[in-house]
């Protein structure tokens, strides 16, 4: 298996605190690396390392097989990085910011502002280019961002919580790029405390608790280690939802939830269950628009590796 | 608001330019792109040239009135004397800026970004420090527009005059390290002017710009002998009102040099460490 970016057994202490303790981290070539934790967990100072701001303590990191510390010149060649706050110059206009990078990437003149007038339309900006970045939304200022570090096209692009403060239409459409960069064969490490977006996004995430690597594996496996899963169902006449809701709770044996309108949910263990509950929905005649079996939700994985929910802060 | 209303496309255009090549001369184009990026911020906010061009009015009035009788028995004689001394004075306080706004700007997200590019780590400092380059002419226009309205004259010719401008500002530039150097070391910008202060007095009132260096205590002419910032008023007024300039041009522009020499790494290793 080839990675584009490994980093073992890093460590990283600020005087007494140590913000990683030997924190082991891989991308495979072209997926997306989702690391999970609270506030504090250290995932920043792991991006910092990989992108080659910060030098490890002890242990060692290689983008594309270069060490981070000692080639790190040709490793920034290889990455682009977008941090938790909008890393672009509010003076400076879109497309002025978008050229400027591109021409310490030494690009020449008009061909970085070519790549820059083709980033700005890639990310729906073609018409603010002209203005200054300080007058544009958080969802603008993020794109912006985002398209900073894709002037150079990186072989490895860090994200250091991209979409935080950003609202749903707005983190979808952050979501929307990041799902296209993948489909051009871009590796990218994605940090976030949100595990809704480290299960829509990653193809492996690896949780961090101070500054360790507590759990790794494919958001199904991670959620499968909470155990049981959620039979979810929603009648396609909202009328019939109470019969909908008796069935799951006589397969089930436990009463039915709704955690959404117009939907009722029961846990279950074993897919067994599912087939009976189809099987029973059809005998009755209550038609369903929405019928799944789902692994319970990241945060529940968050709890029970560390007896901690993911909002309670790591102090 | 119209422009949220944008969707990005879902492809992301990997084509119309190959990867950049290595192109040669890299620190003087990265320094000259950043010092745009600098300059560019600057026009754009003019009130951050606010201090350059109202301070060498109010400086030079205060003293040509307050001390002109005084010192040289008459307004217009005093500021035969003054002004091409002062002219120093407000140049290297213009300088002072640089080392502030930088320890504003590191902190921000985009030095990060800055950081995480090929490019030489010198490359950020320097394009600040060129792109200040603006607020020593903007000083410097400032304060000769206000002596000629006084009645100040150029006894050379222009020609020297506007070397001695040059000479002034090539050294406000090198010793502008010292505030980039301070810059990096320090934690908050307040701190940083704080420190400035405390290495420009000595430095521009240790000198003979108020008062001939005659009427000075003993112990403070030594000290006017030794200040670099003397040799380069001397050689304003020289190149301005006659005189040798000779000397003092030379040994402006070797204290230049060593401040240069000194300082520049000093600032950038600073910088290095720090994140």
């Amino acid at each position: 298996m080839t990675f584009a970016f490994e980093a073992e057994g890093l460590v990283k202490r600020y005087g007494k605190t140590v913000a990683l303790a030997g924190i082991d981290l891989a991308g495979r070539q072209g997926s997306v690396l989702g690391v999970l934790g609270p506030n504090g967990a250290g995932k920043t100072t792991a991006v910092r390392i990989l992108a080659t701001l910060l030098r490890p303590d002890e242990g060692r990191a290689s983008v594309g097989g270069l060490d981070v510390v000692r080639q790190a010149a040709k490793v920034r060649r290889m990455i682009g990085l977008t941090g938790q706050y909008a890393s672009v110059d509010e003076d400076l206009t879109g497309l002025e910011n978008l050229i400027l990078i591109g021409q310490l990437l030494d690009l020449r003149r008009p061909d970085a502002k070519a790549r820059a007038t083709e980033l700005l339309a890639d990310f729906g900006l073609a018409e603010a280019g002209g203005r200054p970045a300080k007058t544009y939304s958080g969802g603008m200022r993020r794109r912006l961002d985002l398209a900073a570090s894709l002037v150079g096209r990186p072989d490895v692009i860090y994200l250091d919580e991209p979409t935080t403060g950003l609202d749903p239409v707005k983190r979808d459409d952050v979501w929307t790029i990041i799902r296209s960069l993948v489909a051009d064969g871009v590796t990218v490490l994605l940090t976030t405390q949100y595990l809704e977006e480290a299960d829509a996004l990653a193809d492996d995430i690896s949780v961090i608790d101070h500054g360790k690597v507590i759990a790794n594996g494919s958001p199904a496996e991670l959620k499968r280690i909470v155990g049981g899963q959620t039979v979810l169902a929603r009648p396609a006449d909202p009328a019939r939802l109470d019969d909908a809701a008796a069935i799951l709770a006589a397969v089930a044996g436990r009463p039915a939830d709704s955690p959404s309108r117009g939907v009722v949910a029961v846990p279950v263990t074993g897919d067994a269950a599912f087939t009976e509950i189809v099987r029973r929905l059809a005998d009755t005649g209550v038609a369903v628009t929405e019928l799944s079996l789902r692994l319970p939700s990241l945060d529940e994985v968050f709890f029970t590796l560390t007896g901690r929910h993911t909002e309670e802060d790591a102090a | 608001m119209t422009q949220t209303s944008q969707q990005p496309r879902t492809t992301v255009t990997r084509s119309v330019v190959a990867r950049s090549p290595e192109r040669p001369f890299a620190l003087v184009r990265h320094s000259l792109a950043l010092g745009r990026r600098s300059l560019i911020k600057t026009l754009r906010t003019p009130e951050q040239l606010l201090d350059v061009t109202l301070q060498p009015i109010i400086f030079t009035l205060v003293y040509v009135y307050l001390l002109g009788g005084a010192v040289a028995g008459s307004t217009h004689d005093y500021l035969q004397f003054l002004l091409p001394a002062i002219l120093v004075q407000t140049v290297l306080f213009g300088g002072m800026a640089t080392g502030v706004n930088l320890n504003t700007d590191i902190g921000k997200g985009v030095f990060d970004r800055f950081r995480s590019l090929p490019i030489g780590r010198s490359a950020p400092l320097i394009g600040s420090v060129l792109g200040d380059l603006i607020r020593y002419v903007v000083a410097t226009v400032s304060l000769m527009t206000t002596g000629f309205v006084l009645g100040f004259r150029i006894q050379t010719d222009p020609l020297s005059a506007l070397l001695a401008c040059l000479l002034v500002i090539t050294f406000a530039f090198c010793l502008s390290w010292i505030f980039v150097l301070v810059g990096m070391l320090v934690r908050e910008p307040g701190g940083v002017q704080g420190i400035a202060f405390l290495v420009l007095f000595p430095l521009t009132f240790g000198t003979s710009m108020i008062a001939p260096k005659e009427t000075l205590p003993s112990w403070l002419q030594a000290w006017v002998n030794v200040n670099p910032v003397s040799h380069v008023m001397e050689a304003s007024r020289a190149l301005m009102t006659g005189g040798a300039a000779g000397a003092h041009v030379a040994w402006s522009l070797g204290f230049s040099a060593l401040l240069l020499a000194v300082f520049a790494p000093l600032a950038v290793r600073a910088y290095r460490r720090r994140s």
